[in-house]
């Protein structure tokens, strides 16, 4: 008798000590998810929580004042939704760049050079270096399937082209393979706290150049998986048959970033090329549109980018499988995303500029821009 | 026998399963599901472009932005939209209010709006929350906070759906100074421990105002602020009346200065404006220890934080105009007025 007394006390307290434990823990759990879900009601429009929208300024930095009745008249400077459209002279560089180089972030860049188009790499590499963000720590990854092809890029000055050499590890889709090379001795170098680092990674050749394009996404998606935990850097997807001209720098981020597409920004919505047809995830109707995006050149903050990415890889597969193709491939999905999640910024068609248009007065500079080529030279299946 | 030893099993090892679940559970919950996951995505990937439900009420004809072709070349022309840190400038002709609304109403934000109702001013309130209740953030979660030293004079307003009037009692002081200064510091210690609970976004507005047009959604961001009128057009930062005496922490020197704003309406996320009224409070606090006030008091902390910390929208003085003051032709729309008032009739100081 006395033993069942005491296995059933015994017992009895266990009973409640997993009780107390179940409360304390469920309510925990719904804690957390009360957090989770506040901020993502903060979120939801397009720009981020975070450190970003912290613009702490050093103090007594010498800028000339600002001006509230005088700016540049001749385009628009911000979008009906308040996002900043951004031309030369409506920002100054110099405080941008006090504001966001304490931040530490790191920019993330993703090119893709299939096939022939690792001949326009060099020259990408090259002007990056020069242009785009400098003094900010920068990480391109190349995605490529010849990456023997992948050119030695000399160092500009200021930078170092940092580059380890690994053993290949094997994933599922993917190869990562980076090319090796050490700094060259040189006695002005000095050891700096900015450098950009090269990253190679193996894809496998494609037969038409639509599927090169529609991966993208995909690709991008996975970069940003692998990088997520830490979420304060920023992501930019560039063409790489371009190169840079001029400065691409603190005042492109967002938590959202687009394009105006140079040969649309002037034309009416009704000549948009969006995807028209009903029955693609893609579609727009007439009537529908801010501006028309390129799908060459996009950023953000990674979740962003994420969800951007992870968004249209999903429409793009499911009108596949329906046997449909957008007229602009992943550009129409990311012109319908960027509809219905309205960016946090617009960059103008400086930003991504064409080399065979000739310059219209309202460009002052031209900072990105695609260089001439010959499509039947460069596409598998031009 | 038997039965016994089968029950007391039983009996033992539920309790341990549950503490096994009650770790694994602790142990996996945070991982489970990433900050931005389910919600966000479920939105767009179920929004099929077939029908499009979520497009109907995105881009309607009712806006003022003419809806026919958005040209990047077409705007205001007379006046800055973007500040030199690509800070939106809000004036009325450069945003679409209906596209604005349709995104910050899907969010469905709580806004608390901090007000000082102190002696006399309480003669105020009717004419600000009749006015607020027609224009001011219109189908949004809105809370009045009124700090208040005379409960019984807030005024019953009919109020519209989703807002409330919250009364926050506080004592009464001699000196007009006074009461400026306790805003800081009642908003402190009532935003920490209340209203941070409550409200997503808080605006601090001056009780002695009237609204005339609409003040909506355009005006949310993690920090607005709202440019002075007196000070917008020519005046060179070494004009401005920013605080010059280098003895208080207000303090900016003669070059330096973006504009000056004003601290009669400001508003931001709650954690941003919460540490900006704890440093207009702190710093105004350390100013007294030092026997010093800064010229136009909390104005002059708000500057300077806001030189350092700069805001994420700069409102045009749109956003607080003065019925003293003449309307000039930039100002195409008063959205919120300043009363003429006779300072030795409500001051408790006679205005001195």
């Amino acid at each position: 008798m006395i033993h069942l007394i005491n296995v059933k006390s015994l017992t009895a307290v266990l009973v409640i000590l997993g009780v107390l434990f179940l409360y304390s823990f469920l309510s925990y759990r719904t804690s957390h998810q009360q957090n989770i879900t506040a901020e993502n009601r903060l979120s939801a429009d397009v720009v981020a929580v975070g450190n970003e929208f912290h613009l702490v300024a050093p103090e007594h930095l010498q800028y000339e004042q600002p001006s509230i009745v005088q700016g540049r008249i001749d385009v628009v400077a911000v979008t009906p939704w308040l996002a900043p459209i951004v031309w030369e002279g409506t920002f100054n560089p110099v405080l941008l760049d006090s504001i966001y180089k304490p931040k530490n972030i790191t920019i993330i860049a993703t090119v893709f050079a299939v096939g022939k188009y690792i001949m326009f790499l060099k020259r990408f590499l090259e002007t990056a270096e020069q242009h785009f963000f400098v003094g900010f720590k920068v990480h391109i990854y190349v995605f490529t399937d010849r990456p023997n092809e992948v050119p030695p890029v000399t160092m500009a000055s200021g930078r170092r082209v940092n580059r380890t050499r690994k053993q290949p590890k094997r994933s599922n889709t993917l190869t990562e393979f980076a090319t090796g090379l050490f700094p060259e001795a040189n006695s002005d170098k000095k050891r700096l706290h900015f450098f950009l680092q090269l990253i190679v990674r193996l894809v496998p050749t494609a037969k038409r150049w639509q599927e090169i394009s529609a991966r993208r996404m995909e690709l991008i998606q996975m970069v940003i998986e692998e990088q997520l935990p830490n979420n304060r850097n920023y992501i930019f997807c560039l063409d790489v048959d371009s190169q840079f001209h001029g400065r691409w720098g603190s005042e492109s981020l967002g938590g959202l970033v687009a394009v105006t597409h140079p040969g649309y920004y002037r034309d009416p919505r009704s000549k948009f090329p969006y995807e028209r047809r009903p029955s693609s995830r893609a579609y727009l109707a007439p009537g529908e549109g801010d501006f028309y995006y390129c799908g060459g050149a996009f950023g953000g903050l990674l979740q962003e980018v994420h969800h951007l990415a992870k968004t249209c890889r999903h429409n793009f597969e499911a009108d596949a499988q329906e046997g449909i193709e957008a007229a602009w491939q992943e550009e129409s999905h990311l012109n319908r995303y960027m509809w219905i999640n309205k960016p946090s910024k617009v960059l103008s068609p400086e930003y991504l500029w064409q080399d065979f248009k000739p310059r219209n007065p309202e460009v002052h500079i031209v900072r990105f821009s695609g260089v001439v080529k010959n499509y039947a030279d460069i596409r598998p299946n031009a | 026998m038997l039965r016994c030893i089968y029950r007391n099993h039983i009996l033992i090892g539920l309790p341990w399963l549950f503490i096994f679940l009650g770790f694994l559970y602790i142990y996996r919950g945070p991982s489970i599901s990433p900050l931005y996951g389910s919600d966000t995505n479920i939105i767009e990937t179920k929004s099929e472009p077939l029908n499009g439900p979520l497009n109907k009420g995105v881009c309607s004809d009712n806006g003022s932005w003419r809806v026919g072709d958005l040209k990047m070349q077409t705007g205001r022309t007379d006046v800055n939209s973007v500040t030199n840190w690509n800070a939106p400038l809000v004036w009325e002709g450069t945003f679409d209010p209906v596209v604005i609304d349709a995104i910050y109403k899907k969010m469905d934000p709580r806004v608390a709006v901090v007000l000082f109702a102190v002696g006399k001013y309480t003669r105020f309130l009717k004419g600000f929350l009749e006015s607020a209740e027609k224009y001011f953030l219109v189908g949004f979660r809105v809370t009045y906070y009124i700090f208040t030293d005379n409960k019984g004079d807030v005024p019953t307003i009919k109020l519209g759906k989703g807002r409330k009037i919250s009364v926050v009692t506080i004592p009464s002081v001699n000196r007009w100074q006074e009461v400026v200064l306790g805003r800081m510091k009642w908003a402190t210690i009532t935003i920490d421990k209340q209203i941070r609970n409550e409200a997503d976004y808080l605006y601090m507005m001056d009780i002695d105002s009237v609204f005339h047009n609409d003040f909506g959604a355009e005006s949310l961001s993690p920090l607005s602020a709202v440019l002075h009128r007196g000070y917008y057009k020519n005046t060179r930062r070494d004009q401005f009346p920013y605080e010059r005496r280098p003895k208080s922490m207000a303090y900016i020197p003669t070059d330096e200065g973006d504009y000056y704003y004003t601290a009669a309406v400001w508003g931001g996320y709650l954690e941003d404006m919460y540490r900006l009224v704890k440093y207009c409070y702190t710093q105004s606090e350390e100013d007294a220890k030092n026997d010093i006030e800064a010229v136009w008091q909390e104005e002059s902390h708000l500057n300077k934080y806001l030189l350092y910390n700069k805001p994420t929208k700069v409102l045009s003085p749109e956003y607080l105009w003065s019925d003293y003051d003449k309307i000039p032709a930039d100002i195409k729309v008063v959205r919120i007025s300043q009363l003429v008032k006779n300072y030795e009739e409500v001051r408790p100081n006679g205005g001195h």
